[in-house]
């Protein structure tokens, strides 16, 4: 078995393994020892990665190729670069935090932690996939799981909000589709056999008018999941209503998956389509960076001012991608990285926050800080994370992105990214908003019960989300000369 | 120079904030206490050493004091641009690491007194330790970047320590209050970095500001509207110091920060932090100074004049005696931009340069001492308002007698140290512009008359019977005052112009006898007009006060600034844009989506509605549709 197949089969023995699970306690334990080992494969891959970088300069490294489906030419082909290999990081610790917040799911604990994990496999197929019809089935296995998720343990109106998130995600996906096969059908322009590997259809030059229809197809197709404006209305009610480990993975891992394809399929297959388009992408991830932001400040609930908060991240990223210089693209990377760390850490405490408390409404609550405070203060500390602050790794990823779009030798281009730089006034505002009236104050009625402080299994989770965070925010070096090195084929592709 | 013991000087504190912050609750506070005060102790030393080593050892190369650079790569950005992490040391980061520790040993020291038996103790020093951390950061930084850096971690200390009183909701309000207003300001200052970084290449302070250097010889490498980029990016960058540094119109988190404990105000809000925009405007000067013939360096000095003269009026009018000394903060502040302001470049024309670091070097040492004798005053009365004192010269000597040297050296009485560093500036002004220096006199007067009103009021003034009789503080308060008072009244004797200079040259100061004995006779009349109003209690006060009315009113009210932000913050930004956004998104953007969605079910109910089951429909539709075919197919068969 090579070393990166494993990560999809690992986890479907795991969920053999939790097929024979009686009860919670036996549940979560093989959940735990299974997300553990992914933890362990995913280190394991980084180091493997470091040592075969060194001595080889391919794009992928540990790639491998078997046919699928010959007719159409499809393989089961995967290979790592070392941007994938800090996302399966990020998923194999989001997954593995999202089991320690669920240590008390009482409701179907085996079929939860079994969506969990299928869910999960979906993300790490998906980051290894060099081939874009598997791609696109392993983001749909990613995408399924979502709707029971959501739709058996979610509260409040959580059919709707079920039904919303999967409907939209599935319509992006058929524009997805789409544009695939309008990659496939023009993958052998220069004469050879239609493909679907990316490294293949890299070399060949699709046709420009096909990349400028294909190219916004694909890009939407994508966009959608990494919550771009105006595609991400499904973010928030999805969010309120999934249960905390179910928010935790979607915004944590899920949503990067987005920007993710949008750069390596559709900007570096279709560069051509890239330039054509990049304008009008910029306009919309621009405006959702400040708009999410605003809409952030009015809400009450704390999960809509997260997810708000995500749609003001995450348009970063896709504005980042469209700036075509590595800076930019690298900020792009971290910012998903750093996004998914603070937005799983954040979903992670409110779930506690509401655990304790029985209410997300931030106006009802009151000077947690006296009540609970770890939990309060680990939040003021991922607040700080989000809003910029230096020694967190969203300042890192922020800053990348902003030297990156100043570079851009466009004045109107260096126009938008001012726009896009004073989200880190608006975003200040909505956070010191919630942890002024939530953590701080006085106490108000739903505080003034004695509450349980945070147990073993919730801080483990924490831990897991806060170390990175402030890893990366003290030292960057490794990680950004690690994507950087990576991103150089793809620089050389696209421009 | 050895930059191993250098960089011991933050890290210090660093390790204390970390040690203090992870055992939060394990440690008592003796211990919590003992481990702040002897950590900033140990980077007080360090500090008085680097100091020895540079003017003493290291001395001038060449005629001028060396710049010594020692740094690593942070994160690089691209092939040119990167961040580098590291210490500079050149005189004014050398002066700024023995203002900024020796204030903050003092502090410290104060506050094992101050907030004895408070439960947050051990968070309190922490919090104070990561303060320290980062301003020693901040002085040391060697790029555009790392200031930066450091310049945020200052501002969340700050936030922190203002908010210390977590569930006091005025704290909750101040501490946020200051965190965006002067997010708001770096704003500015980013994309003044961004700016620069993308014309220039370089974040590096040894590049940016070598006077024959490419980018100095070269300062338009374009424009915009009719001004060079990089002074655009410098005007930003000002903006970024106006918002630490409390200039108007950025100033208005300065007053609410008062919100803090005292030692905290007296550390932050009076001698370090706020200067950081002085200083960042002094670390940027060669560039001020010779991009587009100091464009961005006349704005320097008019925000500092007006600023000085708004707050010296406002300091007049106010009741809360630590709100008199923000107000106070921030004019010495705009003294301070104004010397930079009209300073020169070479040898003594850098006048204003030098007065300028000398005046926030005093002006640490007797503001710091102002604010930790009011703290002293309100820990006996437990109140911050004049009128619930009076005659407190009785109760409490060394805090009167510290007081009264401090509030001597900020009215620029000689031979205390304000008189020094103002004169300084004073005469740096006036060789530049007779109509600033005529602020800065005006200034001069009302500043005597603040400081002295509140004197007057707080150790004089009014027989007032106390419930509790007031009592001296304890020696771990008076100590620190009795120091900072011996400062106050001593360092305006260090040679300063030797020392500090643009070109770090050094030049012979000298004391201007026309202009001192001016200066010097605006200060006493101030003096006197304190004395006459406020030394006994009299009905002088409040006629005065009617009879300027309006001005009055205004002046009390602090010209309505606040409520200029609030509105604009409330009613265009809260309620129109955020609710705006927040409004469109629920029913523009996803009314949209669930139209489409909606649409879909009523459209599928629809065409449901054929599929009924029943044979006869189904036969009807095939006959009805057979024949249409067969009507379309003969049309077209004809035609």
């Amino acid at each position: 078995m090579d070393i990166l197949s494993l990560f999809i089969v690992f986890p479907l023995l795991t969920v053999l393994v939790l097929l024979g699970a009686k009860s919670l306690k036996q549940a979560r334990l093989i959940a735990l020892a299974g997300t553990i080992v992914q933890v362990g494969m995913s280190v394991n891959l980084l180091f493997a990665y470091l040592r075969e970088r060194s001595v080889n300069d391919e794009i992928m490294l540990f790639t491998r190729d078997l046919v699928w489906f010959k007719d159409f030419n499809i393989h089961y082909s995967i290979g790592v670069d070392g941007i994938s290999v800090a996302l399966l990081i990020l998923t194999s610790l989001v997954v593995l935090a999202g089991v320690f917040i669920s240590w008390k799911m009482e409701e179907l604990p085996r079929e939860f932690f079994i969506s969990l994990i299928v869910l999960s496999t979906g993300v790490y197929g998906f980051f290894i996939s060099l081939d874009l019809f598997l791609m696109f089935v392993f983001f749909e296995i990613a995408v399924i799981p979502m709707f029971l998720l959501i739709g058996i343990w979610g509260s409040g109106p959580r059919e709707y909000a079920a039904m919303k998130l999967t409907l939209m995600l599935m319509g992006a996906s058929a524009i997805l589709l789409v544009g695939i096969l309008g990659i496939y059908f023009n993958s052998g322009a220069d004469g050879g056999p239609l493909t679907f590997n990316i490294l293949e259809i890299a070399k060949v030059q699709i046709p420009v008018e096909a990349q400028k229809l294909f190219f916004p197809l694909t890009f939407i197709g994508f966009a959608v999941i990494g919550a771009l404006f105006p595609f991400h209305t499904w973010s928030p009610d999805g969010h309120a209503s999934a249960p905390t480990a179910v928010s935790m993975l979607h915004a944590g891992v899920l949503m990067k998956l987005g920007g993710y394809g949008v750069f390596r399929v559709a900007m570096y297959l279709m560069p051509e389509g890239t330039l054509h388009w990049s304008w009008f992408f910029i306009v919309l991830a621009a405006f959702g960076v400040i708009y999410g932001a605003f809409a952030a400040i009015r809400q009450t609930d704390l999960k809509y001012i997260n997810a708000y908060s995500s749609v003001s991240h995450l348009g970063l990223v896709l504005f980042a991608l469209l700036m075509l210089n590595k800076t930019a693209w690298n900020g792009a990377i971290i910012q998903s990285l750093s996004h998914g760390f603070m937005t799983a850490l954040f979903f992670a405490l409110i779930g506690m926050i509401y655990e304790r408390t029985h209410t997300r409404d931030v106006t009802r609550l009151g000077g947690l800080l006296k009540v609970i405070p770890f939990i309060s203060a680990t939040y003021v500390i991922g607040g700080l994370a989000s809003l910029g602050l230096p020694g967190f790794s969203g300042f890192v990823a922020e800053m990348n992105i902003f030297v990156g779009a100043f570079q851009h030798p466009e004045i109107s281009y260096r126009i938008a990214s001012i726009f896009a730089v004073s989200a880190i006034v608006v975003t200040a505002v909505y956070i010191l908003r919630v942890v002024g009236m939530m953590l701080m104050g006085p106490l108000k009625e739903n505080s003034l019960t004695p509450m349980e402080r945070a147990t073993w299994y919730e801080k483990a989770g924490i831990f897991l989300m806060l170390l990175p965070i402030i890893g990366i925010g003290v030292a960057p070096l490794w990680l950004s000369e690690m994507i950087l090195q990576s991103i150089q084929p793809f620089i050389q592709g696209v421009l | 120079m050895n930059y191993s013991l250098i960089i011991l000087i933050p890290l210090i504190p660093l390790a204390v904030f970390l040690v203090l912050g992870l055992l939060n609750r394990k440690i008592g506070p003796a211990v919590s206490g003992l481990i702040g005060v002897s950590g900033i102790l140990l980077s007080t030393v360090l500090s008085f050493y680097t100091a020895y080593q540079y003017f003493g050892v290291v001395g001038k190369v060449s005629g001028a004091y060396p710049t010594l650079v020692e740094s690593v790569v942070w994160m690089n950005f691209t092939d040119t641009l990167r961040i580098d992490m590291g210490v500079l040391i050149d005189p004014i980061s050398v002066m700024m690491l023995i203002v900024v520790s020796t204030v903050s040993l003092m502090v410290h020291i104060y506050s094992r007194g101050y907030m004895k038996g408070d439960e947050g103790y051990t968070r309190f020093f922490s919090f104070l330790s990561l303060f320290t951390f980062s301003m020693f950061g901040l002085v040391l930084a060697t790029n555009l970047f790392q200031i930066y850096i450091f310049w945020e971690l200052v501002g969340v200390s700050s936030y922190l320590l203002i908010g210390y009183y977590y569930t006091k909701e005025s704290a909750v309000a101040a501490a946020k209050k200051a965190f965006i207003v002067t997010r708001f300001a770096d704003l500015g200052f980013l994309i003044g970095i961004l700016l620069i970084g993308y014309y220039t290449g370089t974040y590096d302070f040894g590049a940016l500001n070598d006077p024959g250097g490419a980018i100095l010889s070269n300062w338009a490498p374009a424009s915009f509207m009719g001004l060079s980029v990089l002074t655009w990016g410098l005007i930003l960058i000002f903006i970024g110091g106006a918002g630490k540094s409390a200039m108007f119109p950025l100033h208005i988190w300065l007053p609410d920060a008062m919100e803090g404990p005292t030692p905290v105000s007296a550390l932050i809000h009076a001698a370090t932090m706020v200067v950081a925009g002085v200083f960042l405007v002094a670390r940027l000067f060669p560039m001020y100074f010779f991009v587009e013939d100091g464009f961005a360096l006349q704005i320097v000095a008019f925000v500092g004049a007006f600023s000085a003269l708004f707050a010296a009026v406002i300091a007049l009018t106010q009741t809360d005696i630590k709100r008199v000394l923000a107000y106070s903060t921030m004019s010495q502040l705009g003294y301070m931009m104004l010397a930079l302001g009209v300073s020169g470049y070479e040898g003594s024309e850098g006048l204003g340069y030098m007065s300028s670091m000398f005046h926030l070097f005093t002006h640490a040492m007797f503001k710091a001492l102002l604010f930790l004798c009011a703290g002293s005053v309100i820990h006996a009365v437990h109140s911050n308002e004049l009128k619930d004192m009076g005659q407190l010269r009785k109760y409490m000597p060394v805090t009167h007698i510290s007081f009264l040297i401090a509030a001597l050296a900020i009215a620029g009485i000689p031979p205390f140290a304000g008189f020094w560093s103002k004169d300084e500036i004073l005469v740096a002004v006036f060789e530049h512009n007779t109509f600033l220096y005529g602020i800065g006199i005006l200034v001069a007067g009302l500043t005597a008359i603040y400081i002295f009103r509140i004197y007057f009021g707080i150790f004089w003034g009014k027989n007032k019977a106390y419930e509790h009789s007031p009592h001296e503080s304890p020696s771990s308060m008076t100590f620190p005052l009795v120091v900072l008072a011996v400062l106050s009244a001593t360092v305006g004797f260090i040679p300063f112009s030797s020392f500090i200079s643009p070109d770090r040259t050094g030049f012979e100061g000298h004391i201007d006898i026309p202009m001192a004995i001016v200066a010097v006779a605006v200060a006493l009349l101030g003096l006197g007009v304190a004395w006459i109003l406020y030394k006994k209690e009299s009905e002088m006060v409040s006629r005065l006060t009617d009879r300027l009315g309006v001005l009055y009113t205004w002046a009390h009210q602090k010209f309505y600034v606040d409520e200029l932000y609030l509105f604009v913050t409330k009613n265009i930004l809260f309620k129109g844009i955020a609710a705006g956004a927040a409004w469109f998104d629920r029913n523009i953007v996803d009314g949209t989506m669930n139209l489409i969605g909606n649409s879909t079910v009523v459209l599928s109910r629809k065409i449901k509605g054929m599929q009924s089951g029943r044979v006869q429909d189904y036969a009807m539709a095939f006959v009805s549709g057979t024949v249409l075919l067969a009507i379309l197919f003969i049309y077209l068969w004809t035609s």
